[in-house]
């Protein structure tokens, strides 16, 4: 089947994949995930095989369409509420970790 | 070696909605820090982001004004990226559906050759919020308030050949989103953002080289220089045998230089896909054709009219519709003051313009509005008073709120064109110059202005000076 190279995820791609997620896994479980990942892709892959000629692509499982909001500001200034949970504040700001670009 | 130049432009205008793309928080710039940011701005867990239809119409009227393609069927994704002026960890902005498809812009170049540069697209998306690096120890400090105020991000095709004809093109953007009013076009505050991709290729081929993306520049001079810099810097690479890394480079205006931003392996990989909290938008032939309704007479027709119609030059035409208030102002004055257009125009572009440049103001915060500049420039046309005087007259209506007549009536400065009560004026000149009037006669021509000059100061500037040479000439050769 040649769908089959397409579908293989390698330990690198899943490496790849949570550092673009920036989520931390264990070196152990990450040929887990990459089988399960290409389990993923081979059912994509499957369902590829479908003949969907006359059907509508779909970006949203319901037919429905998005409803618009009126261009009005109801919303005031919560900010205290806000920042009671953050980490750290200062004149207003939220503060983070240095950024250096 | 010959080097072409390549630059296509990705401009950001932030959309002159009340409310937020995606919430119903405050737009308005220079709030406190994150009193504007509400829960969804924030990206607390379990909002429900819903589109304001007013972007939605904003973004249709660009395509309008374009004769871009309107996509009927929109489909919001998310960007992917982590920064912490995103709180979401992603941005909502459209991919493959965007609500602006190809279009047309047609931008004047300097030598008066018109341009046609493609639009690639143009979509909706939310701004991110804003980092502030100087003032903490330490740390950066987060204010969202920016974040989630629309912007339609304008692309272009690489159509550009030269630093100017970008900034040519970044003009016309900018004249278009005001003229319809979907932006307010305040580059200082970051209202109208330019990104350039730049790269260069030996002439004559057809390949584009590796390009490089310019952020950061806010305004048309900077972005002149930038592409500047960054393509004496490609030349230099690729002449000294040198790969161009592509990559994105900020713009130091304090340095005139480009850097780079961003190591190369962490190139970006955004990860775009359909957001599930937002259906797809349908736009209907009805909006459409409702919003064509709204649109004002473009730059380009309004300076073809006023080429054809009130006669102005080219240059002159551009000039009075390099923005719509301008337009508008200068029509008011044409209509109201019955003056030429040539008249009406010359004292805009001179006095009004040179007096708001030396108070740093745009015409919009003019002292003097439209209504009270046109009976000043009226004056003028029906020689009530000199153009000299006009410019006096026009100071005082500067620092007060009188009308140009208030003025003239206070200050006397009607101009004088009753002959006889000129005609006594020269004469008590010619009386009192006897040496000059011999020299005058006996072929001294140049002594003409002399005495122009002499009557002028006996009149205090006010008699008409068409008269006074007339009567003058008559009355030396008597």
């Amino acid at each position: 089947m040649t769908e089959k190279a397409d579908t293989e995820v390698g330990n690198e791609v899943v490496e790849q994949v949570a550092h673009l997620a920036r989520i931390q896994i264990d070196s152990d479980s990450v040929s887990n995930y990459a089988s399960e990942m290409s389990g993923v892709l081979q059912l994509a892959a499957q369902m590829d095989q479908v003949d969907t000629s006359s059907v509508e692509p779909m970006a949203h499982p319901t037919h429905a369409v998005q409803r618009l909001r009126e261009d009005v500001v109801t919303e005031s200034n919560r900010r205290d509420a806000f920042q009671k949970i953050a980490p750290s504040v200062e004149n207003g700001y939220y503060l983070v970790p240095p950024v250096i670009e | 070696m010959q080097w072409e130049t390549v630059i296509g432009l990705e401009i950001h205008a932030q959309l002159a909605t009340q409310s937020k793309i995606f919430s119903a928080s405050s737009t308005q710039y220079g709030a406190e820090p994150n009193t504007q940011a509400n829960a969804v701005d924030l990206g607390m867990p379990g909002v429900l982001p819903v589109l304001n239809r007013e972007a939605v119409r904003m973004a249709v009227k660009f395509a309008l004004a374009t004769n871009a393609e309107i996509g009927r069927h929109n489909v919001f994704s998310r960007k992917n990226y982590f920064y912490p002026d995103l709180p979401k960890g992603y941005q909502i902005s459209q991919m493959s559906l965007p609500i602006v498809g190809n279009g047309v812009v047609s931008v004047e170049l300097e030598d008066g050759v018109v341009k046609e540069v493609g639009l690639t697209r143009a979509h909706l998306e939310e701004d991110a919020g804003k980092s502030v690096h100087e003032d903490f120890h330490d740390a950066t400090g987060v204010d969202l308030n920016r974040a989630g105020t629309p912007l339609l991000e304008i692309v272009s095709e690489p159509d550009m050949r030269s630093a100017k004809e970008a900034v040519a093109y970044a003009k016309k953007i900018h004249s278009i989103v005001r003229y319809i009013e979907i932006c307010d076009g305040n580059m200082q505050e970051g209202s109208f953002r330019c990104d350039a991709n730049v790269s260069i290729r030996p002439a004559g081929e057809a390949r584009l080289g590796t390009r490089s993306e310019i952020k950061n520049v806010n305004s048309f001079r900077f972005l002149e220089r930038a592409i500047n810099f960054e393509v004496e810097r490609q030349i230099d690479i690729l002449e000294s045998g040198g790969q161009v890394v592509q990559e994105t480079r900020l713009y130091d205006a304090d340095k005139d230089e480009t850097r780079s931003m961003r190591s190369k392996e962490e190139a970006n990989d955004y990860r775009y896909f359909p957001d599930p909290d937002l259906l797809p938008v349908q736009i209907e032939e009805e909006l459409i054709e409702s919003i064509r309704k709204t649109l004002p007479e473009l730059p380009d027709a309004r300076r073809a009219r006023f080429m054809s119609a009130l006669e102005l030059s080219e240059y002159d035409a551009g000039v009075m519709t390099s923005d719509r208030y301008t337009a508008d102002y200068f029509e008011a004055v044409v209509k109201k003051s019955g003056a030429s257009a040539k008249l009406a125009c010359s004292w805009i572009s001179g006095e009004l313009f040179s007096r708001l440049n030396k108070d740093g103001l745009e015409l919009n915060a003019s002292p003097v509005d439209a209504d009270r500049f046109s009976q000043l420039v009226e004056r003028v046309h029906d020689n009530t008073i000199s153009g000299k005087i006009a410019k006096e007259v026009l100071d005082k209506m500067w620092s007060g709120a009188d009308t140009a007549d208030q003025v003239i009536e206070k200050e006397g400065l009607r101009q004088i064109s009753d002959s006889s009560e000129i005609e006594k004026m020269i004469d008590d000149v010619i009386a009192a110059n006897p040496d000059q009037v011999a020299e005058y006669k006996s072929g001294k021509d140049k002594l003409l202005a002399y005495f122009v000059g002499q009557v002028m100061k006996a009149s205090r500037g006010k008699a008409n000076p068409g008269e006074l040479n007339k009567l003058l000439q008559e009355k030396l050769k008597g």
